[in-house]
């Protein structure tokens, strides 16, 4: 089966949509996600500057947050995004409840990584005499870099998943073109077309992650 | 060798645990003085709160009751920035030697210097130089998975070092290694004990270690200090039941098999080891004995021997023998709670 021109750009279109909305979000959920993490790490009743009932506050927020099923996040946020943005359509309405669904998820998953790091050597840093501020910087995010690239496929392609749900509310993207032809029109074909889009950049992204990760990794020899 | 001035002196130090099943005293009132130069052993068995003490040396553990004073400055009294900068001179070595993985064997060494804010060119020459020190300057650019765990150890100690310290704290520093490397791990302690005059501070469940470097030793049992002194002193005549356990070691267990009459644990030092002490013993009583555990050890060049012998069951050789030990003037004593 082959797709006229048109079809085809509109395909190409929905991936250049699919991944701006994608690595947009993921940059911010990121910006966000990276500094909760190490809140939520930091001021852990273990942490190096604990704040136990403050840590408890804020993991409470992010679960909350996190529980909220995504395609009525994007609903509830449309306020938000039409002051954010300008507009309830597009690809870039759809960013704004795609930061504020990952952003927690994305804390949630750099604190797993940053829990790796051995706390023998945090304690080694504390005996050199290293503050809290030092210690992040120079222990936390360097020794855990592989294992937040790791989560970083991990997080990325979650963030991809969710933005295929835009359709529902005209975001644009690959989502959009499943829903509108593969749905709405009975378009079988397209409907896999778009999910065989889906599942490359899926691999992709995922593998070039591991890829990162080991190459950065120095325990492996 | 130990020197009037301390370096460290615990005062009334208590560290309290809060678990689920209530507090635990993990620390009470133990009192210490580490003179400055010293080699000093903290020896315990696990859980006596050796570790829980160290890290209470350099306020990783804040302790709940009493007053650290290094340098005869208060520990307690500091705020954290100056705790900090009190550590800058304070190294400290791990048992699982606790390296930065990410970064390689320089960048290890150099990390100290950064927290210290020397500058780059300066801490690398600093570092070069501490690697040559412990003798692996050619594997500065080798990240810790590569290297074995002596050589991983020996990456920790010139870290600890780096920042010049006066202290060196090691926390069962050989305990993940085999003996051969545990040996000469531990002659660079005592080496740099001597060339750089750092004071060191052992912690250790192995009465080995303490023979092999320290010039003191405190016995810890049950958060207490069971007794403190000279190696050799506390090594020819533990006072403590623990101190008596931890240097006769297994003989405790085995000297249980033998019957109930009573036994003499004689102590030789580097006089009477050239003496063929048991040999007269036994030509001069003409009575029998029976040797349980007998060893000799190296102590600070010292040969120090200790022996446990059983004696026969009739009172009137056992007095003989005893009277015998006494007129030779024979380090003896006997052992009752084995």
């Amino acid at each position: 089966m082959i797709f006229d021109a048109a079809t085809v750009s509109m395909l190409k279109l929905g991936i250049w949509e699919t991944l701006y909305m994608t690595f947009t979000s993921s940059f911010f959920a990121y910006l966000i996600g990276i500094p909760l993490g190490i809140i939520l790490i930091v001021t852990d009743k273990d942490g190096i500057f604990p704040i136990p009932w403050f840590q408890r506050i804020l993991g409470l927020i992010i679960n909350l947050l996190r529980s909220v099923p995504f395609i009525i996040l994007l609903i509830m946020v449309l306020p938000i995004t039409k002051m954010v943005v300008g507009t309830t359509l597009g690809a870039s309405a759809v960013i704004p409840p795609l930061v504020i669904a990952s952003a927690p998820y994305v804390a949630r998953v750099v604190e797993s990584s940053f829990k790796e790091v051995d706390a023998g050597v945090i304690e080694a840093a504390k005996s050199m005499g290293a503050s809290p501020l030092q210690i992040i910087w120079k222990v936390l995010l360097p020794e855990a870099k592989p294992s937040l690239l790791v989560g970083a496929a991990l997080s990325i392609t979650t963030i991809l998943g969710y933005s295929a749900m835009s359709g529902f509310v005209g975001g644009g993207g690959l989502g959009d073109i499943a829903i509108k032809y593969g749905y709405y029109r009975y378009q079988t074909a397209m409907m896999f077309a778009t999910v065989a889009i889906l599942v490359i950049i899926v691999q992709i992204i995922q593998e070039a992650g591991m890829k990162l990760s080991r190459v950065s990794d120095k325990r492996i020899k | 060798m130990q020197s009037a001035e301390p370096i460290i002196e615990l005062v009334g130090l208590g560290k309290e645990f809060h678990t689920s099943n209530g507090p635990i005293k993990a620390l009470d009132d133990i009192n210490l003085s580490i003179g400055r130069g010293e080699i000093f052993g903290i020896i315990g068995l696990s859980g006596a709160g050796k570790s829980t003490l160290v890290r209470c040396i350099n306020y990783l553990e804040v302790p709940t009751s009493g007053t650290v004073l290094f340098e005869n400055k208060s520990l307690t009294a500091m705020r954290p920035r100056e705790q900090r900068l009190a550590r800058q001179s304070m190294g400290m070595i791990f048992q699982q030697f606790n390296l930065l993985a990410q970064r390689n064997v320089l960048q290890n060494v150099c990390f100290p210097l950064e927290i210290a804010g020397v500058s780059k060119k300066e801490a690398v020459d600093r570092a070069m130089e501490l690697l040559e020190m412990v003798g692996l300057s050619d594997r500065s650019k080798a990240y810790p998975s590569q290297l074995s765990g002596g050589q991983k150890q020996r990456v920790a100690i010139a870290r600890a070092l780096a920042t010049k310290p006066k202290i060196l704290l090691c926390d069962e520093a050989t305990s993940a290694l085999d003996p051969n490397t545990t040996k000469s791990i531990l002659g660079l302690l005592k080496e740099i004990n001597k060339t750089l005059g750092v004071t060191v501070v052992v912690i250790t469940h192995e009465m080995s270690v303490i023979e092999a470097i320290c010039d003191r030793v405190a016995i810890i049992d049950q958060s207490h200090i069971a007794e403190s002194g000279c190696v050799a002193d506390i090594f020819s005549e533990p006072k403590s039941k623990i101190g008596r356990q931890l240097i006769l070691g297994e003989a405790t267990e085995r000297a249980i098999q033998f019957g109930e009459s009573k036994r003499v644990r004689i102590t030789f030092d580097g006089r009477s080891s050239f003496e063929p002490v048991l040999s007269n013993l036994i030509l001069a009583c003409k009575v029998p004995v029976n040797i349980i555990h007998a060893e000799t050890k190296d102590i600070n060049g010292t040969a120090m021997g200790q022996m446990v012998i059983q004696l026969p069951e009739d009172e009137l050789d056992q007095n003989r023998i005893l009277n015998y030990l006494k007129t030779a003037k024979i380090t003896h004593e006997e052992v009752k709670d084995l």
